[in-house]
């Protein structure tokens, strides 16, 4: 006798299964078309499309633009993030949950009501800067900052959260200061957690098309923004090639972080 | 004055920084509302009565609940096997949720594109083995978008479905199946009621966060089956009444605090003091 699922429950996962992996698979044949429009290749397979990739210069521009703006933004809200989480596990101040609850906003409001709220709040910067705008690298990162900064928030409260605070405690009572508490104690410990909250952030901004389609025109073409371009009006099959670039980064991503994982447990048993 | 202590003033950067990009902009999305294109609530009357945004909202509410089911219902069949499974299914679980997971929803909706447009996969494979004359319209209606939302969602139900899991006790599931409870009988009987919290607040998260959707709509429904937040995007874009827009935002706003809210009343009890 046993609890695990039997043969009917994992038939239909792998039915869901199937359904969660099929359009990842279906971009592969497509990118290899050689038409110009969305079809599959007849027979004849071609590389034109990856070709594309490299010899139209916006897909180069794009790619840095959204590197450039995905280390500046997870930067600046770890950076931000950081602080406050160590404010309330050191600190406890009152009314706690309003002031997690502020720094969360941008996570639970519905993602059309931020880009309209950072359309507004970019349009207004520009009458009185040029670079910190709209349609800019530097107005993209701030706003990107502002959509991610609560997933860091998250990451760091849970990485915290398993802190003992005793030892925490222990360092204080030996007269450690907070800065040095901070520095020799409580950074140790949630390393991980603000490694991942960095990565965590930058996949996000890296990715993040709601808000840029809302705050930029013409200047400031992410990659996701130039995707976008090429998925509304006649598919561009570049968009395959693209899509077939990222899914085998985070395929293979996900593989090491699962090797690499399992490998840790082996040799903690 | 109350004194603050130091510590406390770690709060200051994180919260001004939302404050000011933010919580202040809403305010002049909620100024716009009420004074585009002249003062007054005619924009919200024209939210609550005019019976084309009437039937968007309908729409968005008709999709977003189908979405819902299908996808807290995937996702609650799949990780069942990611919880409980054998080694080697939750690997596999594993994969097939976070490799989607990570992909970018442009990538992801060109997908179905791929898979489900005229000249798609499916219809080329259908047309060429003879199962169909004509090709099937399967992308720019609501099946298109459903499909597309649901598969975006799946990972999203997935997360909080896996930690509601991982608290039932498996001796009860041993005990009813030595009672001589068929395996779906207990699934349904025991498991299902026992992990009701989960599944009520996974299908909170995924109808909140499809409410607000936009991307996968846009591209999968074409132009035609439009939703409350495709809407915003084009009164803002392509034929701007921009106090319409700000309108649609703040009821959005209002109606997701309420689901918010409900969502906090009923995770609570889960939440011994």
């Amino acid at each position: 006798m046993t609890t695990r699922p039997g043969l009917l429950a994992a038939c239909v996962a792998a039915l869901i299964a199937v359904f969660l992996l099929m359009p990842l698979i279906a971009v592969i044949p497509v990118s290899f078309t050689p038409n110009r429009y969305l079809s599959l290749p007849d027979g004849d397979w071609s590389l034109r499309h990856y070709h594309a990739l490299l010899e139209n210069p916006a897909w180069a521009k794009g790619l840095g633009l959204s590197i450039g703006i995905g280390v500046v933004s997870a930067l600046l809200a770890t950076s931000l993030a950081l602080l406050f989480s160590l404010g309330i596990w050191i600190a406890k101040p009152r009314y706690a949950g309003l002031w997690v609850g502020i720094a969360l906003l941008p996570m639970v409001a519905p993602p059309v009501v931020s880009a309209l709220t950072l359309y507004f709040f970019l349009i207004t910067l520009s009458k009185f800067n040029s670079f910190v705008a709209f349609d800019t690298w530097a107005g993209v990162a701030l706003a990107h900052s502002v959509m991610i900064a609560p997933y860091a928030v998250v990451l760091i409260t849970v990485a915290l959260a398993q802190v003992d605070r005793r030892i925490d405690l222990a360092a204080r009572g030996m007269g450690a200061g907070l800065a040095r508490r901070t520095r020799s104690i409580i950074l140790p410990n949630i390393r991980f957690g603000v490694i991942s909250a960095l990565l965590l952030t930058f996949v996000l901004s890296w990715e993040e098309i709601g808000v840029t389609l809302f705050i930029t025109s013409v200047k400031a073409v992410t990659l996701p923004r130039l995707m976008w371009m090429g998925l509304r009006d006649n598919i561009d099959p570049a968009i395959a090639a693209i899509s077939v670039v990222l899914i085998v980064i985070v395929v293979v991503a996900v593989l090491a972080k699962t090797v690499l994982q399992r490998m840790a447990e082996v040799t903690s048993k | 004055m109350p004194r603050i202590s130091r510590p406390a003033l770690l709060l200051v950067p994180l919260l001004g920084f939302m404050v000011l990009t933010y919580l202040v902009p809403f305010l002049g999305i909620v100024q716009w509302s009420v004074t585009l294109p002249e003062p007054g609530l005619d924009q919200y009357r024209a939210a609550l009565s005019d019976p084309l945004v009437l039937s968007v909202f309908l729409r968005t509410f008709r999709i977003c609940a189908v979405v819902t089911a299908v996808s807290v219902a995937s996702a609650d069949m799949i990780t069942v096997l990611w919880v409980r499974g054998s080694p080697a299914q939750r690997l596999a679980v594993e994969l097939c949720i976070l490799i989607p997971f990570w992909i970018s929803v442009l990538t992801r909706a060109f997908g179905w594109l791929a898979l489900l447009s005229t000249k798609g996969i499916l219809n080329t494979w259908s047309q060429s083995l003879g199962l169909l004359s004509e090709p099937l319209t399967m992308v720019r209606n609501e099946f298109g978008v459903i499909v597309g939302m649901a598969h975006f969602l799946i990972p999203f139900a997935a997360f909080p479905l896996a930690s509601a899991m991982r608290t039932v006790d498996e001796r009860i599931l041993l005990a009813a199946r030595g009672m001589g409870a068929s395996r779906s009988r207990v699934f349904f009987q025991v498991f299902v009621p026992m992990t009701a919290a989960g599944i009520l607040g996974a299908g909170l998260v995924v109808f909140v966060f499809a409410l607000g959707f936009f991307v996968t709509p846009a591209i999968l429904g074409g132009g035609r089956s439009v939703m409350a937040a495709e809407l915003i995007y084009l009164r803002v874009f392509q034929s701007p009444n921009w106090g319409l827009a700000a309108a649609i935002s703040v009821v959005m706003m209002v109606g997701v605090g309420g689901l918010l809210a409900l969502l906090m009343r009923q995770a609570r009890p889960a939440v011994p003091k």
